[in-house]
């Protein structure tokens, strides 16, 4: 009904008379054959209320975490995110403006994207930080093409315990690029780092491992990163950026290049977007750096500010030799993100790594004492891990979710029959407690149902 | 003497109360021992064990990261300060040329902010996350529509992204035809948004201009020339950069059809056409839609965004998974009676085989896609048309308004033709005759507190100032921006130095870009 326009029909007419045109149909100067000769058959407007009501009825059909315990996980998690993080985003100066072409006017931005890099590179142990690119798998096939473009190779070496849809996501992008990927299997949860040494080689662009990785387990990067470069290769690694706050940074442990997404910094679940990637690397690539940089500087009477930095990498100015095609990203998700480090500042995100360690070690113990089921791996792990049973996951799934219960992600074949569970600060002993009651009975049931339901069916 | 209407700002040697607040990061308001979070006990029976217990401390950190020690009400100071040290769509006329900064409804927000879209798991399982299916099923629906193509898929993250996606769909289109090998060109116009040839070699193509004729459009004897087997896909803006309607679109789309190629249309323009014409119907194949352009999602400084891509029926088969699918069963428990019961799927390559595969991780920019389908909700089909004709009202007026006086004589049409929601002026005469530079007149705009112009695009216009005021503009803002404009002209035939030296009024002054390229200081330095 609005279409949030301000022209009355008297300005109309007016604002033609001085175009010097009758009608506002003159000014489409569109060939007849290209015009559309009809409505949009689309429905009529609404009033904001009955949008309010329209979207309302919508969202009531999500079993969202305010209305059930999630244990889900795979990149994104239900952490608490404070409420200074939705007032700060949400005022204008920092939700509307575009990305800050003109920097005298754009300084609240690109400071909080200098404090954001500054952040990140602290996190991975990196010197360098992207200001944010869109999500963490398209984070994987950004670090892909940068080694491309370092190495001069077209292969990639990716370990099995890199979330499968970043290797679906790598393997798209390849296809263009173009470069082979190969995929290296896990041993016990780990990367098995003699099949890596195997399938290394000296046209290997780049070895990809995650950290933890997809069933939970922290790789050793010391030892994957000598592989890597003793082969002339890089070694990327995808990082959830809550762990890095106790785990040993992937800069200090050989890592060229470090991603990840960037959800579980204070941004929403948003059925998976839109949230932010992050992307840090080794001072060698300052110039291979894909997205946006800020820098600090100074104008002309000598006063701190802030650019973009290093723009002659980016598509506005260097056109097809640029290191990335990307231009809007993920700004104000990142300036989420930077306010949330802030609120759990030095301590508080240690303390919350070692309260998801220990809650995520009692889950996986309290589990593993459930009847049917088994553990995909005993490595250590810091808010996820994999568990296996034989019964039909979605079934349990189903009985789980009638509890009030979203158990955990149906693990990929590759793995094994089972879930991954994942653990945030939201979760309670008692909800743990519940879950491994709840996912005891849905075992049973499962396993009995099948043969009922074959009698039934008889 | 100056007979702008406008009285110029200030140029004044005494430093704004902002400009005398130095840029003071959230580091440096960092004092140890502060803090903000609460991080509650773990409750683990029995008691916490030293975390090395649990994990061997070769896989920890020595030392915590040096994040900043700040307490809630700092926090909130700090980014509200730096909150105003940005300039932003709802402060004023925000004219970027290609970037559609049109108004964010609220409305938007709030129900972004609805526990269901905001804290849904996106590894729910589907038949838990029906509203959220359903709404995104509306969505491409709605996008379909508008862009005249049957098949959408959502998951693009940006317009760049789609453009990424459309060259892989056109790499698959090919490999199935068996030609992939030899098409290795992709044609796109000197007038294309940089992210067009950035897009071609990272999806592993090689870029061919095509130049622009007297018009403003393709050349099309230069398209001719350049099209041929080898040609993989054109990618096109209609209307292009220069705010043109192609006249000879069905011809230009022929030809490359014609030669085997696919047609690309890049959606960054989408805001002068919505109901009046659509891209599928000019004969493209594949077309991305810039959700935080057209669709009224907030840019947030740089995004978030997304770009959704419609395609033609021998694109579909590869698009990207997982895809949304409407399923309709007769009465699905027996005893509903005959209503068909409909439930939405999400399906991935088992059942798309030809699909490209994965852009990125789950299923899309859901919390854009709400504001947008909130957007198209609210106004309709008509209310899209009456959008775009708005925008090109405005854009017409506000070109009129700067034909006129000291910016007709100074920043002339790049082309004279009838734009459509935005126009590109040269600064050429305003540098040769007054001495300023496109980059002057722009920093001078700043000092009457609006935002200017895109400049410098696109590239084969001089001096090139890129004018899109949007829908949302009143008629006084679009006078505004003219008088302003013209009061720096009538300014600088007095004395182009105070151009060359805005902006004046700014938290910060003009700031040293080479200098930040040459020693790039892109993080903080915490000792």
């Amino acid at each position: 009904m609005s279409g949030y326009t301000s022209v009355t029909g008297d300005e109309r007419r007016e604002m033609l008379a001085a175009i010097g045109v009758s009608s506002v149909e003159e000014l489409f100067d569109v060939p007849a054959g290209v015009r559309l000769d009809r409505d949009l058959d689309l429905p009529d407007g609404l009033t904001e209320a009955e949008v309010y009501e329209r979207m309302r009825d919508l969202a009531a059909r999500n079993a969202d975490a305010e209305s059930e315990i999630c244990f889900l996980g795979a990149g994104m998690y239900d952490h608490y995110a404070p409420a200074i993080v939705d007032a700060i985003v949400s005022r204008s100066e920092f939700l509307t403006p575009y990305t800050p072409y003109q920097p005298e006017i754009s300084q609240g931005g690109l400071q909080a994207m200098f404090e954001f890099q500054t952040a990140m590179t602290e996190l991975t142990g990196l010197p360098l930080s992207s200001a944010g690119l869109y999500e963490g798998p398209s984070t994987v096939a950004a670090a892909g093409y940068l080694a491309i473009g370092a190495t001069k190779r077209r292969r990639f070496v990716v370990s099995g315990g890199v979330n499968p849809e970043s290797r679906d996501t790598l393997a798209t992008y390849s296809a263009g690029y173009p470069a082979q990927v190969a995929t290296v299997p896990l041993a016990d949860g780990l990367t098995d780092l003699d099949a890596l040494a195997e399938a290394v080689d000296s046209e290997t662009a780049a070895v990809f491992v995650q950290y933890p990785n997809f069933v939970g387990a922290i790789e050793d990067l010391e030892a994957i990163a000598a592989v890597a470069h003793d082969a002339g290769a890089l070694l990327i690694a995808a990082c959830d950026p809550i762990a890095l706050g106790i785990l040993r940074a992937p800069g200090d442990a050989g890592v060229d290049i470090a991603v990840g997404e960037g959800q579980p910094l204070g941004n929403r679940l948003d059925y998976g977007g839109p949230s932010f990637g992050f992307f840090c690397a080794t001072e060698a690539q300052i110039r291979r750096m894909p997205g946006r940089i800020a820098g600090e500087t100074t104008d002309v009477d000598g006063r701190r500010g802030f650019v973009l930095a290093l723009q002659t990498r980016e598509q506005h100015i260097r056109r097809e030799k640029a290191t990335h095609n990307i231009c809007t990203a993920q700004a104000l998700n990142a300036l989420g993100g930077m306010i949330y480090l802030s609120w759990l500042g030095r301590r508080g995100l240690v303390e919350l790594g070692e309260l998801l360690v220990r809650r995520t070690h009692y889950a996986r113990e309290t589990l593993a004492a459930v009847d049917g089921v088994s553990l995909l791996h005993d490595q250590p792990v810091v808010r996820e891990f994999a568990i296996t049973f034989d019964a039909p996951v979605g079934r349990v799934l189903d009985h789980c979710a009638s509890a009030g219960i979203a158990a955990g992600v149906p693990l990929a074949e590759e793995y094994g029959n089972g879930l991954l569970v994942a653990i945030t600060e939201q979760r309670t002993i008692e909800q743990i407690d519940r879950l491994a009651e709840v996912l005891g009975d849905g075992i049973a049931l499962a396993r009995s149902a099948g043969a009922k339901r074959e009698e039934v069916t008889a | 003497m100056s007979d702008a209407v406008v009285d110029p700002p200030a140029t004044a040697e005494v430093p704004t109360p902002m400009q005398r607040d130095r840029a003071t990061t959230i580091y440096e308001r960092s004092v140890p021992g502060r803090r903000a979070a609460a991080i509650p006990a773990s409750g683990v029976p029995g008691g916490d064990v030293p975390i090395d217990e649990l994990i061997p401390s070769r896989l920890l950190r020595d030392e915590p990261a040096r994040l900043p020690e700040v307490s809630e009400p700092e926090i909130v100071r700090h980014y509200n300060r730096l909150s105003r040290r940005n300039f932003d769509l709802d402060s004023g006329i925000y004219p970027l040329g290609s970037c559609t900064m049109k108004h964010n409804p609220r409305i938007n927000e709030r129900v972004a902010a609805l526990p269901g879209h905001a804290r849904l798991h996106p590894a729910q399982d589907p038949a838990r996350a029906q509203g959220a299916l359903e709404l995104m099923w509306s969505l491409e629906r709605s996008l379909s529509e508008i862009c005249g193509l049957p098949h959408v898929s959502l998951q693009p993250s940006a317009g760049s992204h789609g453009e990424l996606a459309g060259l892989l769909l056109t790499r698959a289109f090919h490999e199935a035809n068996g030609d992939a090998g030899t098409r290795t060109r992709v044609l796109t116009p000197d007038t294309a948004h940089g992210t067009n040839p950035a897009s071609v070699t990272m999806a592993g193509y090689e870029v061919v201009k095509v130049a622009t004729n007297e018009d403003g459009g393709v050349d099309l004897d230069d398209l001719r020339a350049k099209t041929d087997e080898r040609v993989a896909c054109l990618m096109l803006t209609n209307p292009n950069t220069l705010g043109l309607f192609d006249r000879n679109i069905a011809e230009i789309t022929g030809i490359v059809r014609e030669a085997g190629g696919t047609l690309y249309y890049d959606g960054a323009n989408l805001n002068a056409i919505m109901g009046h014409s659509r891209p599928g119907d000019m004969g493209f194949d594949i077309v991305h839609v810039n959700l935080h352009k057209s669709f009224s999602q907030p840019h947030g400084g740089g995004g978030p965004g997304a770009g959704p891509i419609a395609v033609s029926e021998r694109i579909e088969p590869y698009l990207p998974v997982p895809r949304i699918e409407r399923v309709e069963a007769g009465s699905a428990n027996g005893s509903n009676g005959d209503a068909p019961h409909v439930r939405f799927e999400l399906r991935g390559a088992e059942d798309h085989p030809a699909s490209i595969g994965r852009l990125r991780g789950f299923q899309g920019n859901f919390g854009v896609f709400v504001r947008s389908y909130a957007y198209i909700l609210s106004l309709g089909g008509d209310g899209l048309a009456e959008a775009s004709e708005t925008a090109v009202l405005n854009a017409n007026y506000l070109l009129a308004r700067m034909s006129e006086g000291r910016a007709g004589r100074y920043l002339p049409i790049a082309f004279d033709r009838r734009p459509m929601h935005e126009f590109v002026l040269s600064g050429s005469e305003a540098k040769k005759q007054l001495d300023i530079k496109t980059l002057d007149i722009a920093k001078r705009l700043l000092d009457h507190n609006m935002h200017p112009p895109t400049v410098y695009f696109p590239l084969l216009v001089d001096e090139a100032l890129m004018i899109e005021p949007t829908e949302t503009e009143t008629r006084e803002s679009l006078d505004g921006f003219a008088d302003a404009v013209e009061a720096i002209l009538a300014e600088a035939e007095q004395d182009p130095e105070i151009a060359r030296q805005a902006p004046y009024t700014t938290p910060v002054r003009r700031l040293d870009e080479a200098g930040a390229a040459r020693n790039p200081v892109v993080r903080q330095d915490l000792g």
